[in-house]
């Protein structure tokens, strides 16, 4: 058990008539990048939101390690080491890349009520923040204005910020969402690399990049989960191809 | 210098830095801030004490307005209530003005609080209850956003407006007079030009407070909360206790400013605590340019002058005033600094 850093354990939410989500238990183990996919509406976003805490499940509990955060919110899950990137990139855009990367080192260094020292030449924000954005290639643009960025970049801003909490597990929503077959390319080769270090729980419609990382795939309809295995096992069930892939291909 | 960085690592490079002496902002600024000492001193010799003490006047208005600035334009929390603080500080100097010269108790049970005549005890005093009010209203108000907040904080401010008004030990709606300014140790107060430098030297403590915190952690983590709070919340900082605090400061600064103008004017009335007020601070804070540094200075200017000139042809004038924020609003979206020293950047 030692190896799961995330855990779900039988998650309901309920929005009026709607079953959001539906008794879903997953985890996700040290080393691995699992894939959960479905199709629109299945409650990929209400599953994300209660992992990542803007979202209360009714019942259930999450873990992260050891500790249960069902009850935390965002910045305390955050502190404890979920990183998490957004469908939408969401960044602060006048500010420049190493800013938004820092934000999250100076979480994890103490509290943010330091009112005197300056920060624009504060080495030990400014080293692990350098160190997140050379994971994701992009030292040569810290000191640009996000806005200035390519769409592809600003994912890959959006992985370091989450790099820099130094996190146990990360949630990556949809990385790879409007990126062109290069940038995609890219991304899922830097994927590929960091899932060494960071378990990665991966939520994409790109079913190239999610064949091609997943170790494992859960396929998530109507709020339950109806599928779970590798992606040999994900292409072939009948299930799945009905209710996701397209009855039309088989 | 010392840095405790492991050895062997590359030295990052910093963000590229703008030659800051030379440049056409820092012009503008030392020459705004340049005037308003050098014009009262100069007439302060040439015996037009009128125009010291606008200058104090100005000054004044223009730390209230570096208050509320923090807030609106680094926080992005439009107060609507800073009235509030102001009149605060204010009745603060009143109150402790009325009982050192009765000698009488501003209460006596459960402490015996007697009034004061130093200035030292009534800022302070001004700062910490601003600051307190701050913390409840701001707990409260900082729950809401957008117009919420804005009309929340309206409220509070009009609560405290019509408090004051309806306490007849202190004037009710006729206000508060202060007999002899509140005195200093070594200095002497009542020197219109003295008071001036006491006054000018707040508004730059204020001013460079602020800019210092803007720069620090603190800071770093307030513009996040401005920018994108869902971004910082994902970094793994609570934007709310960042903004309250932010909101605290910002509160304290508008009331000590509140206690320098009831001294400057011997009087203190619930006008001060009025929505209007609040109105023309967040006026002045457009006008000079919302998240500047130099903004509520050149904004107070602005207002204190065009109030004085064209109050002097006219009741209306605020027609003016009206037409000119129009003109800022509309064409020069940076406010008067924007358009008198170039855009800002956020490094």
């Amino acid at each position: 058990m030692s190896d799961v850093v995330l855990s779900l354990q039988k998650l309901h939410k309920r929005f009026g008539a709607l079953q959001a989500t539906n008794d879903v238990s997953l985890d996700l183990q040290q080393g691995e990048i699992h894939a959960l996919i479905g199709p629109n509406g299945a409650g990929k976003s209400t599953l994300i939101g209660q992992i990542a805490g803007n979202i209360r499940p009714d019942e259930g509990r999450v873990y992260l390690a050891d500790t249960e955060i069902t009850g935390m919110n965002i910045a305390q899950r955050a502190r404890l080491g979920l990183g998490r990137s957004f469908q939408v990139s969401s960044l602060a855009e006048p500010l420049s890349v190493m800013r938004n990367v820092m934000m999250g080192v100076q979480a994890l260094q103490s509290h943010s009520f330091r009112f005197w020292k300056p920060v624009a030449r504060d080495q030990q924000l400014l080293e692990p923040a350098y160190e997140a954005l050379e994971r994701m290639q992009l030292s040569h643009r810290a000191w640009t204005p996000v806005s200035e960025l390519s769409h592809g970049e600003r994912r890959q801003v959006e992985v370091a910020c989450a790099l820099a909490l130094k996190p146990r597990a990360l949630l990556l929503d949809e990385p790879m969402a409007g990126l062109g077959p290069e940038g995609s390319a890219k991304l899922t080769e830097l994927l590929e690399a960091l899932k060494l270090e960071v378990p990665i729980l991966l939520i994409e419609h790109d079913m190239e990049a999610v064949f091609r990382l997943a170790d494992r795939i859960s396929v998530l309809v109507s709020g339950s989960v109806i599928a779970h295995g590798d992606s040999q096992a994900i292409r072939q069930d009948p299930r799945v191809r009905e209710a996701y892939l397209g009855d039309s291909d088989a | 210098m010392t840095n405790n960085t492991s050895s062997g690592t590359t030295a990052i490079a910093l963000a590229p830095k703008a030659d800051r002496h030379f440049d056409r902002k820092g012009l503008v600024q030392m020459a705004l801030l340049g005037l308003l000492l050098l014009v009262p001193i100069a007439a302060y010799f040439m015996g037009h004490i009128y125009y010291v003490n606008l200058a104090s006047r100005m000054t004044i208005i223009a730390m209230a307005a570096v208050g509320l600035n923090l807030a609106i334009g680094y926080g992005g929390m439009v107060s609507f209530g800073h009235a509030a603080y102001f009149g605060l500080g204010g009745y603060v100097a009143g109150i402790s003005a009325y009982h050192a010269f009765d000698y009488s108790l501003f209460m006596s049970w459960p402490i015996s609080v007697p009034g004061s005549d130093s200035l030292l005890v009534v800022w302070l005093v001004a700062a910490l209850l601003c600051a307190l009010l701050a913390l409840a209203i701001g707990a409260i108000s900082l729950r809401t956003t957008g117009v919420y907040f804005i009309m929340i904080t309206l409220a509070f401010a009009q609560m405290i407006y019509y408090f004051a008004n309806s306490w007849p030990t202190y004037g009710g709606e006729d206000g508060l007079p202060i007999y002899i300014r509140n005195t200093l140790p070594l200095v002497d107060s009542s020197n219109s030009l003295t008071y001036f430098l006491i006054c000018f030297t707040g508004l730059v403590l204020a001013m460079a407070i602020t800019s210092r915190l803007m720069k620090s952690r603190f800071g770093a983590a307030l513009t996040m909360a401005r920018l994108n709070d869902v971004r910082l919340a994902t970094a793994g900082i609570s934007p709310y206790p960042i903004r309250l605090v932010a909101f605290v400061i910002s509160a304290a600064i508008t009331g000590l400013a509140g206690a320098l103008y009831a001294d400057l004017n011997g009087f203190v009335s619930p006008t001060s605590l009025s929505w209007h007020f609040s109105g023309e601070l967040m006026v002045i804070v457009i006008l000079g340019g919302v998240g500047r540094l130099y903004g509520p200075l050149a904004g107070a200017v602005l207002f204190v002058m065009m109030e004085t000139l064209l109050g002097g042809i006219t009741q209306y004038w605020q027609l003016f005033l009206g037409l000119v924020l129009l003109g800022v609003v509309l064409f020069a979206k940076h406010g008067v600094m924007g358009w008198l020293a170039g855009r800002e950047h956020n490094e």
